[in-house]
């Protein structure tokens, strides 16, 4: 389905994921994140959505221990830095799909 | 001189692949080996039913060599180091065995020390798993004198094998104290680092009332710090707690030592694979199947059992200079225990997520994402299905290796 964020039209899933990656901005990600209750954007959010983005573009898994390793943020952090659900919320935020179980 | 095919595992993808191509391979120009560290086949999937007392351990172990077909030797031994540079495999004793092509099917391995305080004293005393033979012998022990208080089912982190074994078991276990008539004495509660039990559209929408149902309570997003085993409780690295009197957890999973030890995995020693041909991406002469691969699907047999028949004709491709085929999809199927003798039934791949509909079985449609009977009898008999088709790699009828798309209901 299609959603206007922050004045981009975007195609998104039924939970507001993005779909397609290469149509995000910072902008979007602002947006997102308000609606979320995450932010402002700081540098520390910004790392980890640059992280993310990278990581989902070469087709890696993203878990919480790969970020932690990466040496990006603690997994501590990522709670402080997106609280409530980190992995969802930072995905989101960062314009690449959910991680998700297999049902 | 002929050459050499080394297969590295002898659990349900090695054991496939042994079968596979020993029938399409001459036994003339081929040489094949199969290396496993133990003699015993266990049937996995039966590690949810033994802790409950449906199952007993003469229901999942088999000899290994049983299903190693003639014309493979089989060797017992520990994989001590794969050098893809010089196409050689080391095994524990010191012998070497040189390789034309590999095929890399160690597996996953649970991996408790991953967890701060998960290995404590009371490992195996109120903090058990069911992943391993060990720890659903001895969860079954501490079930049949459990006489009440809190039960914390518990997934570590994704990706684990089985991905649904510990919501299944969840669900069992209210049907079990149920039984027990100590249901009113359990609270049980379902902890996971994802969004949700369900956390896609279709499924959540279908069964997200299953839990509710059954009483269960649900904890998200809960990334476990630590147990605490001192004080009986799981710790998030956001501060909250859960406690429990029995901790049935599901620990981190990572590939197999022998691969991080020859440095070809990534974080968790899952080999880079290409996710449609299973060639391992930095050498063309090793092949990755079943549970040792980092593709994108879900760790369990069936996914072994669909990436089989693609890698069997790619292996045949790659022999010949042909391109291999891009072939597998991601294809899962499986019979998911939803407690009171009734199960559901899903089928889904990379691009189709677990969906409403009919699954074409020889023996008459059966219904998807939906609980019935006729499903747990599914389950209950696929364990001859294992240990007579599918290991044997003959084709299970009916059922193709890449998903159908799915018919809009």
């Amino acid at each position: 389905m299609k959603k206007n964020i922050a004045g981009t039209e975007v195609d998104v899933n039924e939970e507001g994921y993005l779909t397609d990656m290469s149509q995000w901005n910072e902008n979007i990600a602002t947006a997102i994140a308000a609606e979320e209750g995450v932010g402002p954007l700081n540098e520390g959010h910004q790392k980890v959505i640059q992280y993310l983005r990278a990581q989902q573009a070469k087709g890696a898994a993203l878990t919480i221990r790969s970020m932690g390793k990466s040496g990006v943020v603690t997994t501590k952090e990522l709670y402080d830095l997106f609280p409530g659900g980190p992995l969802k919320k930072s995905s989101k935020i960062a314009g690449i799909p959910k991680p998700v179980g297999c049902i | 001189m002929s050459k050499h095919l080394l297969i590295l595992g002898g659990g349900t993808a090695g054991t496939m692949m042994a079968n596979h191509l020993r029938r399409r391979l001459p036994t003339s120009d081929w040489q094949m080996t199969v290396v496993d560290r133990s003699e015993k086949h266990l049937y996995q999937p039966g590690f949810l039913f033994l802790p409950f007392g449906l199952y007993e351990e003469s229901d999942i172990i088999r000899q290994t060599r049983d299903f190693i077909p003639r014309g493979v030797e089989f060797i017992q031994e520990e994989v001590e180091q794969i050098t893809p540079e010089s196409h050689a495999v080391t095994l524990r004793g010191g012998r070497e065995l040189r390789y034309d092509i590999l095929i890399v099917a160690t597996g996953c391995r649970t991996a408790p020390e991953e967890t701060e305080g998960m290995l404590g004293p009371k490992w195996r005393v109120n903090v058990h798993d069911f992943y391993t033979l060990d720890g659903a012998r001895a969860l079954r022990e501490k079930l049949s004198n459990f006489s009440g208080g809190r039960v914390v089912i518990h997934i570590n982190e994704m990706p684990i094998k089985c991905p649904v074994a510990p919501l299944e078991f969840t669900f069992l276990a209210d049907t079990f104290f149920r039984e027990q008539g100590i249901r009113d004495k359990v609270t049980l509660t379902y902890v996971t680092p994802l969004s949700g039990a369900f956390t896609k559209p279709k499924a959540s929408k279908k069964l997200g009332h299953l839990l509710s149902d059954k009483g269960i309570e649900l904890v998200t997003d809960f990334v476990a710090e630590r147990v605490d085993q001192d004080h009986n409780k799981l710790v998030c690295f956001d501060g909250r707690e859960v406690p429990y009197d029995l901790l049935v957890t599901t620990p981190t999973n990572m590939g197999s030592e022998a691969v991080r030890r020859s440095g070809l995995g990534d974080d968790l020693d899952f080999i880079p694979t290409h996710k449609s041909t299973l060639q391992s991406l930095k050498y063309s002469d090793v092949f990755v199947i079943g549970d040792a691969t980092n593709v994108p699907a879900s760790k369990a047999g069936s996914v072994a059992h669909f990436e089989s028949e693609t890698l069997a004709d790619n292996v045949i491709c790659f022999i010949e200079g042909q391109p291999l085929k891009e072939e597998f999809d991601g294809h899962s199927n499986c019979f998911i225990e939803s407690g009171h003798g009734k199960a559901l039934l899903i089928d889904f791949n990379y691009e189709f997520e677990p969906h409403e509909g009919n699954f074409p079985f020889a023996f008459g449609p059966m219904k998807l994402l939906e609980e019935s009977r006729l499903n747990h009898l599914g389950k209950l008999a696929f364990r001859h299905v294992y240990w007579n088709v599918l290991l044997r790699a003959w084709p299970l009828p009916g059922i193709s290796r890449q998903k159908k798309k799915p018919v809009e209901v």
